[in-house]
């Protein structure tokens, strides 16, 4: 175990330099501030003072140093977000399912994403096999299952998604095969990239939390 | 803004604390939508009960009707129709339901609305839309009580988004706050308030509003007739001898009111041609105050929200005739504060404001208006806003007296007129009455709390056209009043307003000069400033051309919808009388046009439409529920086609004027 001494001796430098800890409420959307890291320089040139004895943990770094994996990651995450939301792949009510997220239910934004791609996975299989079938005539079927697929990509705020969605279900109303077909396509394109996105979010995500409670093990 | 009434009392947190513990059942079939709005309703600090199969949820409902107060129901699912379980749950549990789609086509709206729903919410759905969804658990409860009492819950609501009606809301319960009412309006509250706090319990504590059908006014009639108009009508003996329950003293004391005044006024019209008939009695008992006819001064009463200055009646020459009104009066309806709509005093003249009150004997104008409860600016520029009180006015068995009341607040309206007197053109609330059978719409109004018209029966054969009519004149009520007012021939349909500030220009039969457009309908939030200097244009005429004329009318959005809503079943029956002279003024639409007037209504923009003046801060008309407004009016639509005029008020009817005596 870890000398907590150490730690609390630095504590207080890591608290100022620090950006408060992340919650993930507060994920902000614009560019990560480099202003984080240079105290952080500052911190290092300090520590490598002549004569000044600092923690070393067993990996060999500075403790506090481990801790800068959270700012990183968090930038990282926060310049995903930003680059989801300019793309238009995501828009704000992303956030407002982060926003939900929160004691009484910590892992809602995953869950609910994850129900989304279980169900998206079963809607974009039925589409394809309606329109793959040569007798197809059924466009009210297929207008049912966009309409869902509509609701819940909005839900989640998967905007370019949402999108086509909407595209496709026109070339439906209109009962336009080829223009089913070729928005299928589309949608089919544009989900994969927002399940790639989306996972790759979630993933910086778990790491910036095991950082961060790698950093304030007695907060944790 | 969501707690409701108070704090708790030491009594169960649940019950009083309303909004908060509210309890909602969810259903969707569409896991990740029904997921985040349970989530949503928590936050909102709801109860949520979640489902995905409509079924299902039937079964709940119906296991206990009390243990839901709310519903909300996606609109395609794959077991039942979105659209079927929102009119089963409303016609077996009675309880608001909010729809919830994917998809915005106008026409789903539409259905949903038709099939009751009372409001249609799009996905993806925003915290802040279902922060406000408790208004219509309230609305629900208490249809009656709100028209006056907005109860303090639409004061909240009044920070809610995507409320139409917000203005309206939040002018009710200024109304509330300023009200003049008496007794009545006083017992009504508390009862609201009582009944608010056990809003939890039962699902149906309505306070039945005392709707003066033509048959409870026969009747009154009966009794006054037996009695004797002198000084035995007393309101406790006819009270006795009508022997209807329900009935207070209070109400037919206010109604003994009207009547004797109308009385008064008939007899004094009887010499007159008169141009404009504008009767409004003010819906309910509670809402005459004055419910004279004659003369404004009597009319002044507003309902409440002392935004009305109740003064127009300085200058109304009051004596039982709406004067003329030239030039049109426009109706505007400015944030009403308080909900009622009243008679446009504005009609008459400006300043001058006298009832017009066609002789029944005279053409076809057997318009009668009675009680003009309207305050009517006068002269005064001041933004107050008037509201018009709607009055239902059976008095006349059979006298086609179309009570539309209109309210005008500024004045805006004006169509090339001249200056305005109207200043602020407080109500014109036209209101026919007419005892067709073409009933009255307004029983979509009952909704409204700002309207004071009682609805009339729909069998009845008053046709009471509440409209408040948002006038965004401010001020600036030139002669010409945009009253809509139409006249022409019998039958007039039934009209029914759109509840929202919608004012209706009745095509003039000719009137080039004076176009008078009576907003009739505008219940929403009247706030009218009104002046009614109002030269209603009361045009009568055999015309059944809808021509608007010359309407220049700025509608508002919502009006406009309003008025396509509901349209169907207009009733132009304006009177404006025309100031300038013109003689007559018929207010029958003939039905027979009503679907060309349905169109022509839609089409046009004649109406006038009040653009809020903010200074109420109810800058435009803000309807609350507009699917509250419309449903009924749908229903009633859907329920009452034969009840249209068929024939009607036309020429045909004799109105005499003593026929209700």
């Amino acid at each position: 175990m870890m000398s907590l001494h150490d730690n609390r001796r630095w504590k207080p430098r890591l608290l100022e330099c620090e950006i408060p800890a992340s919650n993930p409420k507060s994920l902000q959307i614009s560019k990560p501030k480099k202003v984080n890291l240079r105290p952080h320089f500052l911190l290092l040139k300090f520590a490598f003072l002549p004569g000044f004895k600092y923690p070393v943990a067993k990996t060999g770094l500075p403790l506090w140093m481990l801790g800068l994996d959270a700012d990183r990651l968090r930038a990282d995450l926060n310049r995903l977000l930003a680059f989801l939301f300019h793309q238009g792949i995501l828009d704000e009510q992303y956030l407002q399912l982060q926003q939900l997220q929160d004691e009484s239910s910590p892992n809602f934004v995953s869950e609910v994403v994850n129900i989304y791609f279980h169900e998206s996975e079963k809607l974009l299989r039925n589409l394809r096999s309606l329109l793959m079938d040569r007798d197809f005539s059924d466009y009210d079927k297929m207008g049912i299952h966009l309409n869902q697929f509509i609701g819940s990509s909005s839900s989640i705020g998967a905007k370019r998604v949402r999108n086509v969605c909407v595209a496709f279900r026109a070339a439906s109303d209109q009962n336009n095969r080829a223009g089913c077909l070729r928005a299928l396509e589309l949608l089919e394109h544009e989900y994969c990239i927002l399940k790639n996105k989306l996972h790759e979010l979630f993933q910086i995500e778990q790491q910036r939390l095991l950082a961060a409670g790698v950093r304030y093990p007695m907060l944790n | 803004m969501e707690e409701k009434m108070g704090g708790s009392n030491g009594e169960d947190s649940g019950e009083d604390q309303f909004p908060v513990g509210m309890r909602v059942l969810a259903v969707d079939d569409d896991p990740i939508c029904l997921k985040i709005l349970a989530n949503l309703l928590c936050k909102c600090q709801y109860q949520v009960t979640t489902t995905n199969q409509a079924i299902i949820a039937l079964k709940m409902l119906r296991e206990n009707k009390n243990r839901y107060d709310l519903v909300i129901s996606d609109v395609n699912m794959p077991d039942m129709d979105g659209f079927k379980l929102l009119e089963l749950v409303g016609l077996e549990m009675d309880l608001p339901v909010i729809m919830l789609s994917a998809h915005s086509d106008t026409k789903l709206v539409m259905k949903g609305i038709t099939h009751g729903a009372c409001d249609y919410l799009l996905k993806p759905v925003r915290i802040e839309e279902l922060k406000n969804i408790w208004q219509h658990v309230v609305r629900r409860k208490k249809p009656d009580s709100k028209d006056e009492l907005a109860a303090p819950n639409h004061d909240k609501a009044r920070g809610g988004t995507g409320e139409a009606g917000q203005t309206w809301v939040a002018c009710s319960s200024d109304q509330k706050v300023n009200k003049k009412r008496k007794d009545q309006s006083e017992d009504e509250e508390e009862e609201t308030e009582d009944n608010g706090r056990e809003n939890e319990d039962s699902s149906c504590q309505k306070k039945p509003r005392v709707v003066w059908s033509v048959d409870l006014h026969r009747k009154f009639v009966a009794a006054v007739n037996q009695l004797g108009l002198g000084d035995q009508a007393v309101p406790k003996k006819i009270l006795d001898l009508m022997n209807v329950e329900g009935l207070t003293r209070e109400n037919v004391a206010s109604h003994l009111q009207k009547y004797r005044l109308y009385l008064r006024r008939l007899s004094s019209v009887a010499t007159q041609q008169a141009n404009m008939v504008v009767a409004l009695g003010s819906r309910g008992p509670s809402h005459l105050r004055t419910g004279s006819l004659d003369g404004f001064g009597d009319f002044r009463s507003f309902t409440g929200p002392g935004r009305f200055s109740s003064a127009s009646l300085p200058s109304y020459q009051s004596r039982g005739t709406f004067g003329r009104l030239n030039s049109s009066a426009a109706l505007t309806l400015s944030g009403i504060s308080s909900g009622v709509i009243q008679p446009g005093n504005s009609v008459n003249g400006l300043r001058k404001i006298q009832p017009v009150v066609f002789p029944a004997n005279q053409n076809q104008n057997g318009v009668l208006f009675q009680g003009i409860t309207a305050s009517i600016e006068l002269n005064q520029l001041s933004q107050t806003k008037s509201t018009n009180h709607f009055g239902e006015y059976n008095c006349v068995d059979e006298r086609n007296v179309f009570r539309i009341s209109s309210s005008f607040p500024d004045a805006r309206v004006v169509v090339g007129s001249s200056s305005n007197s109207l200043s602020t053109a407080s109500g014109n609330a036209l209101v026919l009455q007419g005892n067709t059978q073409q009933v009255q719409c307004s029983a979509a109004f009952e909704n409204l709390p700002s309207f004071g018209m009682t609805s009339l029966n729909r069998e009845s054969n008053d046709l009471s056209v509440r409209g408040s009519s948002n006038c965004l004149e401010h001020g600036r009520c030139s002669e010409n009043w945009q009253g809509t007012v139409q006249l022409s021939n019998f039958p007039p349909s039934n009209e029914q307003l759109p509840s929202n500030n919608l004012q209706e220009s009745i095509p003039w039969r000719n009137s080039s000069p004076s176009n008078g457009c009576i907003a009739l309908s505008s219940m929403a939030s009247s706030a009218f400033l009104g002046d009614s200097r109002a030269d209603m244009l009361c045009k009568a005429g055999l015309n059944n051309s809808y021509s608007h004329v010359d309407s220049r009318v700025s509608a508002s959005g919502s009006m406009m919808d309003q008025s396509n809503a509901v349209s169907s079943n207009t009733n132009d029956v304006s009177l404006f009388s025309h100031l300038n002279g013109e003689a007559p003024f018929a207010v029958w639409l003939s039905e027979g046009d009503k679907s060309s007037f349905d169109t022509d209504l839609r089409s046009n923009d004649n109406f006038l439409f009040l653009q809020s003046k903010p200074q109420n801060g109810f800058s435009q008309n803000n309807f609350e529920s507009l699917e509250d407004i419309m449903s009924p009016v749908f229903k009633l639509e859907q329920n009452n086609e034969t009840a249209f005029m068929d024939g009607g008020f036309g020429f045909d009817v004799a109105y005499p004027l003593g026929s209700c005596m």
